[in-house]
């Protein structure tokens, strides 16, 4: 369903584009092609370890190391996870629900997701150059405590 | 037509460049998974079957999604996005922050250049920081995946708990840091 949204607003935006300007048509799709081409080697590890996650990993095992929704330990885990690692969130996500598919809950899942999108250890070098040591310390340290109170309340709530 | 050319071919190198990685990719994961089917020939099939079924899901999603990001980057200039984000207060600030960070426009690095602009010219910090965080974490494509791979309600009530906590970090950012300290940040 969501899918058929995306594809339908997609195509229609990109026929209204050609008609507007064939130059940006085509400078639109060079763009979305180049950025696929750098998304296919990591989208393709990420469906690999999906199959061999679900296909190999007994649900136990999952639902002892991800299962939990008020395991601190778990939840700190996930988010440093998160924090430190550079999957694009576009293949990370898949990724979460394969994980939630294959028995972990939610809070964890969502401790990873918050943390990988919002706190940027690799970016902390453009970030420290144009906003400062204060505001950048500030942000990532609060967008750290606030994916775990994030995660917590939607294991709550789902 | 030069110019024209010269634009092509490096256009052309970009994805020769992209394909390369991904045959080294595929090549070694290739030999992994052949290792891997040595051993467990039947888990393996089962594995592969699910990564075909995962690999269809996001295929049916994600050349739509990189389209309307390159349509994106051709149809909103980033002049845009610093006329409209300038020192607006209140509420009516924080909503043009949150639409103006949810446009699928490029990734995370191209936004800090465009956060310090915006405090060059005066912008509320909260306002920067609600517009950094809904930029990396709200982003209408990312959304929509993550609404076909975890649930429409896992996706809502992350948008929603989200958000809020941005704006408690965006004020308390705003708390914290001094007069004096953003203008030394500017300098």
């Amino acid at each position: 369903m969501i899918a058929l949204i995306i594809n339908i607003s997609a195509f229609s935006l990109l026929f209204f584009t050609v008609i507007k300007d064939k130059q940006k048509a085509q400078k639109s799709l060079k763009q979305a092609l180049v950025k696929f081409v750098n998304l296919l080697p990591m989208m393709i590890l990420i469906i690999i370890m999906i199959g061999l996650i679900l296909g190999f990993i007994p649900p136990e095992v999952i639902r002892n190391y991800l299962g939990s929704d008020s395991n601190i330990i778990e939840i700190i885990a996930a988010s440093l996870f998160g924090a430190i690692t550079m999957i694009p969130s576009l293949v990370a996500l898949p990724l979460a629900g394969s994980l939630i598919e294959a028995g972990a809950s939610y809070t964890p899942v969502t401790a990873f997701i918050t943390t990988l999108t919002m706190v940027g250890f690799v970016t902390l070098p453009i970030e420290l150059k144009e906003l400062g040591k204060k505001m950048t310390i500030l942000r990532n340290v609060f967008a750290f405590l606030f994916a775990i109170i994030i995660s917590l309340l939607i294991g709550l709530l789902i | 037509m030069k110019k024209n050319k010269g634009k092509k071919l490096d256009f052309k190198d970009k994805i020769k460049k992209g394909l390369l990685n991904t045959i080294q990719y595929i090549i070694i994961l290739s030999i992994i998974l052949l290792s891997i089917w040595y051993l467990f020939p039947d888990k393996t099939n089962s594995s592969l079957n699910i990564s075909g079924k995962y690999g269809l899901e996001m295929m049916s999603i994600f050349p739509a999604v990189l389209i309307l990001m390159g349509l994106a980057d051709v149809w909103i200039p980033k002049s845009f996005i610093n006329k409209y984000l300038g020192d607006k207060s209140g509420l009516r600030g924080i909503i043009i922050a949150v639409i103006l960070g949810t446009l699928p426009t490029g990734p995370l690095y191209i936004a800090f250049p465009i956060a310090a602009e915006l405090l060059r010219k005066k912008a509320k910090i909260s306002n920067v920081m609600i517009f950094l965080g809904v930029w990396a974490s709200l982003k209408i494509p990312q959304i929509s995946v993550e609404i076909k791979f975890l649930g429409i309600k896992f996706a809502v009530l992350r948008f929603i708990l989200t958000l809020a906590a941005l704006i408690i970090i965006g004020n308390l950012i705003e708390l914290i840091i001094t007069k004096k300290e953003k203008q030394e940040v500017l300098n």
